[in-house]
């Protein structure tokens, strides 16, 4: 495989992209396993294919429409969240299934043949193409660079919103500025895992870190090294069992949270009863 | 005569649908040590968060140093209840208490300063757990937990300090400690205290506020059969086992019919 990465473009692209999506899903993983966001980022992900729908109806670029819809997605769920009163799971059910229906709909619509949407929903990794890269770079930056130079006013945030609200922070701009994150994280995921596997790449590495380390800038650099680990492994899988990317990726990544979580609950066990 | 710090001039507040706070007045003087019981879901909460301006008012007005509540949140402490937060973050003592010292604004790349880092050991000698600074939150106990918010609420030096429920989950030893605490910082500081608490509250506060969505008495901390009566809707015995003298006068007459209230 080594010497075809030198030979194709299309390998070192999967690898940089790889490793862009670890980045933003590491970092931003550990936020939302750490506030619960995690169900939430579900929903704005599938919303985001009715973007991807969208943009294939009116010919525009379709991860542009994707990042739209998954941003309308975040700010709706986060205000609908704050203004209270709804059961916040059955709004983020709704936004999930609706912008699903949505993209079906505009994909109906659409005259001619239909596209292959298996690349959104599955993610594929091998057919990443320069501009998505730029996009997943510049997302990715963003993404790394907001939350490293707040980075204690998102440590002071994520343990106590009220104290951060009294120090004279305007909570509703972190929050949002989160929800902003979290859509753009979703988006850069979206080429390298899809839209149905975004999930696991998000919550898995940081879901592992939490198990290794209890320091939280530590397990964000460790939630960005394992997810490399797995996109890397998983890509290298895919390549010589012939199988597709997303679902390796995502397969590698549940085996080792849970390895990880066996081991360490063993580890446990041992010191309780020694 | 000394000066106000906070006044509450006929505040009213819905929270969550519900007349939480009906038509509070409240003066609170300098120097002062104030403690507001009140049964659950009195509003006792509430009327910090108002106090705070971390809830909207209905009608009414609150002062604190004569200013907004947002505006004078440099000089105001708050210590939370701590049922509110997740004692599994993943942080230190000494980073919990640091970020009473984060200043607001948009500041790049912001780091505490050494001055920062001296603050806050020093908050943690006074509180008295500077030996747990390097631990994590979630290996504390409760009154050790307790006294870490307390100490995030001093550092930043504030003038006014609002405490809710800080004796609940707490040990016999540290609420102890918690109070002497209290009435030591009673001396350069302002205190409103709200609690369950009734016996600590009554022998350690200066005065005494009853809630329960109303204010029903405010003044010297004495209670009586009838303000309690107000209070609770029914004449309770405020004795805890094993508090050594009685804080309320006999009862009278038990009419509660050993119903609980």
């Amino acid at each position: 495989m080594l010497t075809d990465l030198f030979e194709y473009k299309f390998l070192q692209y999967a690898l940089v992209s790889g490793i862009l999506a670890s980045c933003a899903c590491g970092i931003i993983g550990v936020i939302i396993v750490e506030k619960k966001m995690i169900m939430m980022s579900g929903g704005i992900a599938h919303t985001s294919y009715g973007g991807v729908g969208l943009g294939y109806l009116l010919n525009f670029e379709p991860i542009i429409g994707a990042f739209l819809f998954a941003l309308a997605a975040a700010f709706g769920i986060g205000y609908l969240r704050r203004r209270g009163g709804e059961r916040f799971d059955v709004i983020v059910g709704l936004f999930w299934s609706l912008g699903m229906a949505l993209g079906i709909l505009f994909i109906a619509l659409m005259p001619g043949y239909p596209p292959d949407l298996n690349s959104y929903l599955f993610g594929n990794i091998l057919t990443v193409t320069e501009f998505d890269l730029w996009l997943m770079f510049a997302l990715t930056l963003f993404v790394v660079l907001i939350v490293a130079a707040f980075f204690n006013t998102w440590k002071a945030y994520l343990f106590d919103e009220e104290y951060t609200e009294i120090s004279g922070f305007n909570t509703r701009v972190l929050e949002y500025l989160l929800l902003l994150l979290v859509s753009m994280s979703v988006v850069v995921l979206i080429r390298a895992v899809g839209i149905i596997l975004a999930l696991a790449l998000l919550t898995a590495p940081a879901a592992t870190s939490v198990l290794l380390t209890s320091r939280l800038s530590m397990r964000m650099v460790l939630s960005v090294l394992i997810g490399c680990f797995f996109c890397i492994a998983g890509l290298w899988l895919s390549y010589i069992a012939d199988i597709a990317s997303g679902a390796a990726i995502v397969m590698l990544s549940a085996v080792c949270y849970f390895t990880v979580y066996i081991i360490k609950s063993r580890v446990r066990g041992d010191k309780k009863h020694g | 005569m000394s000066e106000t710090i906070v006044k509450v001039k006929e505040m009213s507040v819905y929270y969550g649908g519900v007349n939480a706070l009906s038509d509070i007045n409240l003066e609170v003087k300098k120097g002062d040590f104030l403690g507001i019981i009140g049964p659950n879901g009195g509003g006792k909460s509430t009327l910090l968060k108002a106090v705070l301006g971390l809830v909207p008012l209905n009608t009414g007005e609150v002062r604190i140093f004569g200013e907004k509540p947002e505006k004078a949140r440099n000089k105001t402490g708050y210590v939370p209840q701590y049922i509110g937060l997740d004692k599994s973050f993943p942080v230190t003592v000494n980073e919990v208490v640091l970020t009473g010292r984060l200043k607001p604004g948009i500041k790049p790349f912001f780091r505490y300063s050494k001055s920062d880092r001296e603050a806050v050991d020093e908050i943690l000698s006074k509180v008295g757990i500077h030996a747990l600074s390097k631990r994590r939150i979630s290996e504390l106990s409760g009154g050790e937990f307790q006294k870490m918010l307390i100490a995030r609420a001093l550092v930043s030096r504030p003038e006014l300090l609002l405490l809710d429920e800080p004796t609940a989950s707490v040990d016999a030893r540290s609420r102890e400690q918690i109070y002497s605490l209290l009435s030591e910082l009673n001396k350069d500081m302002t205190i409103i205290l709200v609690t369950h608490d009734l016996f600590a509250v009554s022998t350690q506060v200066k005065s005494l506020a009853c809630l329960n969505t109303n204010l029903v008495y405010h003044g010297k901390p004495e209670l009586n059969e009838s303000i309690v009566h107000n209070l609770y809707g029914c004449p309770v015995d405020l004795i805890a086992h094993g508090v050594p003298h009685r804080v309320l006068g006999e009862h009278e007459h038990g009419d509660c019919g050993g119903s609980i209230c």
